[in-house]
């Protein structure tokens, strides 16, 4: 039995505790957002937070999220209006896709802990996710533009922070 | 055009049945009449030329509709409320062609764009043949999806004008309405209200003249496309995400060879230790794909790989096991030595070559290669597979549907038509799901448990089932005279042929009597340079197809062509002391052969001339020779796919080498790329964006090599696409056009590995002819 809190709700799930947690989110949860790309954590497509750091599932074994927080990209936001979200619809970042969701929750973290980024930190944030469509260009743009709009409501919003602030969890993990 | 429409002729000429039932014509849509009717409150605008035979000798178009027997292929409807639902026939794949295609209907329907929707279809034999690629689908549907919108608006228009009683003539079309000085009603309004009744004839439709570009109200405006949305909160819907009631896990357990193996012994007593593990079971494919192949069967995925791993299988290997890639290429090296019609066909028979390079002043000799490339595609191929009273569905990502079809009733032994492809968002296409061989072993699992299968290949497992671009030689041979002109060129290139191994009904004969060919394996090497007298060999590479199955990857033949045409023209360039770009705007001429024919390759050489300066004036070619020390500048020109559908581009790249471990960086790619109208200005960029970086991966980052019996890089680590970290700086721009669209998916993966090559010649005097183009190789030449 494998228990954590999954986008703000608890869940069990019987499972041998070597799954890795991506397959429990995928196959047992119906949470399919999170992909799999190459199975031994280099790609990103499967990247969530993990007690609010971006943390590659294909090979971790749910054992280790046990008790843990996992939010992915079904639940980072309510209305799918994280910065990123709006940036990556703004700047029409999906290509086919498929490691998109990766690439956001990766982004995510990284605006949590560097709100205003350099190009150059972008960058080197960026560069462990594959995006075999080659959209690069536009995720880097889009992660900077996400930073503005974060940067722009935090200061309309005097440091509350983007989402609900009911929402306890996610302003812990210091969202932009 | 021509070209495709040939091969999909030869197809149909081999039989339906063998390629898919493609009975309605090349493309479902071709041929035939229209009709606009109206079924269950809805009015469907439907191609179908039995329907109109029909209501011509007395019955409506909605009774044609509605009787299915006459099979009309709706490809868009209109609903009471006004929602304008359009059919898409091709895959999604990150090209957003939704989007481009539903814009083709609503620019002449004069839709409201806010009203559309898309629908993706299942496989139908009546859509015709189903593929994508190519970068085909926005030119061949840019006509009949363009008069299908026309014939709805006036029919809209007619009904309209009757319900606001005023003449059609009074009338006009705007955002889904029909407006008449200051009436107006809306679709939805005629739709409910008086529903509609009109056929064309396929020469009414075709006489229907489409608007003016200075009339265009959707082609070439701003918007985004219909697929992003639900691409980033995780809601669209991969093959990988489906799942069906009471199914299992499968995964497959490949044989050391593609061909020729079989298992001596099965031992699963570890796998047995695994939670969840079913039983593993060997496959009997009578379609021949899968050669000696397993499945591990489970409750979960995870404990289908597990399981997997833990299995211990003793096989006896195919022959090609012991073919390398060298040998590959060892062959190759023979056949563009002495290339004949034993081992491929003559693609371009101009003139007397023979002579032209005996009598030449000086002849320039080179010879190029490529290794294999994986297409590497982030989702691995899957499918997920159910019986249901005899119908088989297929649920999975797929580029080319009407050649899994057939493959798939041979496999499991069914007629074609009990076998459904059900169509998601795929994870990355780039060719590699033309082929459907990855649905087979899923489908044969399926049947020997008589239960649902959802069958997941590991990346590893991905990789060695891929149909890689295959690996490549090429020699080129050219004279020049006294006056440093080019009088003859003959290019002979050797590699495996796609269409060889999986569609053999799409092999052209271009040159009467010059035998068949795959074009898609030679493509690039009928360029629009004036060299005098040419000659073009395509070998067919045996040893390649003995040990995988050549593929398609994004742009196949020109990725390699181009990369050799494109280094020798500079080659020649350098031989005669001139500027490789002034001496390319040279060899570009509009005249004979390379005059163009309007409406799909109208301007010809003059279009490619002019890309190629405008991306001079934009990267400042000029100043090329006061560039830093080791630092180069080089160009590189495509037509894209065909001679027949040409996407006119010009890339200059800027390279900087590091003497020190000789890598490259390569700070900046400008690109001009004149592509006619742009369907979706937005999605048009993104695709040269991603097409010229997948070019620069190919470049520097990709390739591996054949080594007992399969890939030697199997995933990340050994193999490197390319990451955010080696993105340079990126120049690009389209040339403002309103003639016919053509196709963006492919062109610009091609220009830049020569573009590259020929900024390091420049940068270092070294000539890099083998690509992947690799820092050791160049600090060695240094």
């Amino acid at each position: 039995m494998a228990s954590f809190t999954l986008n703000g709700k608890p869940v069990s799930v019987e499972v041998s505790a070597q799954t890795p947690l991506l397959w429990v989110l995928r196959d047992h949860l119906g949470m399919t957002g999170t992909k799999f790309g190459c199975g031994i954590a280099q790609c990103g497509a499967c990247t969530v937070h993990l007690n609010g750091s971006a943390t590659r599932t294909c090979v971790l074994p749910v054992s280790a999220a046990e008790g843990g927080d996992v939010v992915t990209i079904e639940g980072l936001s309510d209305n799918d209006d994280h910065p990123l979200q709006q940036a990556w619809r703004e700047y029409q970042v999906p290509q086919c896709g498929y490691c998109q969701s990766g690439q956001i929750m990766q982004a995510a973290d990284f605006l949590s802990r560097t709100p205003d980024p350099s190009d150059e930190q972008i960058t080197q944030a960026m560069a462990g996710n594959l995006c075999r469509c080659m959209a690069y260009v536009r995720i880097h743009r889009a992660v900077k533009r996400a930073a503005e709009i974060g940067q722009a409501s935090q200061a309309s919003t005097a440091g509350v922070g983007v989402f609900d602030p009911t929402r306890e969890q996610e302003v812990n993990h210091g969202q932009v | 055009m021509a070209r495709f429409e040939d091969q999909l002729a030869a197809v149909e000429a081999k039989g339906s049945d063998a390629q898919g039932n493609a009975k309605d014509g090349a493309l479902g849509m071709t041929r035939r009449g229209f009709l606009v009717g109206t079924m269950a409150g809805s009015a469907m605008m439907a191609f179908g030329l039995s329907g109109v035979a029909s209501a011509a000798s007395g019955g409506s178009a909605s009774e044609s509709l509605a009787a299915g027997r006459f099979e009309p292929t709706i490809w868009y409807a209109i609903a009471p409320d006004g929602t304008v639902t359009v059919h898409i026939t091709k895959a999604e794949m990150g090209q957003h062609v939704a989007t481009s295609l539903a814009r083709l209907v609503a620019e002449e329907l004069e839709a409201d764009w806010s009203t559309i929707e898309v629908v993706y279809v299942d496989s139908d034999p009546k859509w015709g043949y189903m593929v994508t690629g190519g970068s085909w689908s926005v030119n061949h549907s840019y006509l009949p999806l363009s008069r299908a919108g026309a014939a709805g608006r006036i029919a809209l228009i007619e009904a309209g004008a009757k319900l606001l009683g005023v003449e059609p003539g009074d009338c006009r079309a705007r955002k889904g309405q029909v407006i008449s000085k200051d009436k107006s009603i809306s679709y939805g309004e005629i739709v409910s209200q008086a529903g509609l009744e009109r056929t064309f004839t396929e020469e009414e439709l075709k006489e229907i003249s489409l608007k003016p570009a200075s009339e265009r109200r959707v082609l070439g405006t701003k918007g985004g496309a219909l697929d992003v949305p639900a691409k980033v909160n995780g809601e669209a819907i991969y093959g990988i995400d489906v799942t069906v009631d009471k199914m299992v896990y499968a995964r497959p357990v490949l044989p050391p060879t593609r061909f020729g193996s079989k298992p001596t012994s099965v031992d699963d007593s570890d796998a047995k230790q695994v939670e969840g593990y079913r039983q593993t079971i060997e496959l009997d494919d009578p379609s021949g794909v899968c050669q000696g192949w397993l499945a591990v069967i489970a409750d979960s995925y995870s404990a289908a790989m597990r399981a997997t791993d833990a299995l211990k299988v003793e096989w006896q290997r195919g022959d090609s096991y012991d073919i390398s890639e060298a040998d590959i290429q060892e062959q190759g090296h023979a056949l563009v030595a002495s290339p004949s019609r034993d081992n491929g066909s003559l693609f371009v028979d101009i003139g007397d070559v023979t002579s032209g390079l005996e009598d030449a002043n000086q002849v320039i000799e080179s010879t190029y290669t490529t290794s294999s490339v994986l297409h590497f595609q982030l989702e691995p191929v899957n499918a997920t597979v159910i019986e249901e009273d005899g119908h088989w569905h297929v649920h999975c990502g797929n580029q080319q549907q009407s050649l899994a079809v057939p493959m798939l009733a041979k496999a499991l032994n069914v007629d074609a038509s009990k076998i459904t492809l059900h169509q998601y968002y795929l994870g990355g296409g780039f060719g590699r799901r033309l082929y459907g061989d990855y649905t087979i072993p899923a489908a044969l699992t399926a049947k020997t448990l008589g239960r649902p299968v959802k069958m997941v290949f590991t990346r590893p497992d991905d990789t060695r089932l891929d149909c890689v671009r295959s690996p490549s030689v090429q020699r080129l041979r050219s004279g020049l005279d006294g006056n440093g002109k080019v009088v003859a060129s003959e290019h002979a290139a050797a590699a495996g042929w796609p269409s060889a191994a999986m569609a053999p009904a799409f092999l052209i004969e271009p040159v009467e009597n010059g035998g068949k060919l795959d074009s898609f394996a030679i493509s690039g090497a009928d360029h629009w340079y004036d060299v005098g007298a040419q000659r073009v060999w395509a070998q067919q590479n045996h040893k390649a197809h003995e040990v995988f199955v050549p593929g398609y990857l994004r742009s196949v033949g020109p990725g390699w062509t181009t990369w050799a045409v494109e280094q020798h023209i500079d080659e020649l360039a350098l031989a005669v002391g001139q500027d490789p770009a002034y001496f390319r705007l040279e060899l570009l001429k509009a005249e004979g052969r390379n005059a163009g024919q309007a409406p799909q390759s109208v301007g010809g050489a003059d279009r490619l001339k002019a890309v190629l300066k405008r991306a001079m004036a934009k990267a400042d070619w000029d100043s090329r020779d006061s560039l830093p020390d080791d630092v180069g500048m080089g160009v590189a020109l495509t037509f894209g796919q065909e001679r027949d559908m040409p996407t006119w581009v010009a890339c200059i790249a800027r390279v900087k080498v590091d003497r020190g471990d000789g890598s490259v960086k390569v700070e900046r790619l400008t690109t001009v790329a004149d592509a006619g109208t742009l369907a979706h200005p937005d999605g048009a960029m993104a695709q040269l964006e991603g097409s010229l970086l997948w070019g620069l991966s190919m470049a520097l980052y990709e390739g591996t090599e054949y080594e007992k019996g399969q890939p030697k890089a199997l995933n990340l680590g050994p193999y490197t696409p390319l990451r955010m970290n080696h993105v340079p700086e990126l120049d690009l721009e389209f040339v403002e056009s309103d003639a016919m669209p053509v196709g963006l998916g492919e062109p610009g993966t091609t220009v830049v590995a020569p573009a590259i090559a020929n900024a390091i010649q420049h940068a270092v005097g070294v000539r890099l002819r083998d690509m992947p183009m690799r820092a050791e190789v160049l600090k060695a030449a240094l």
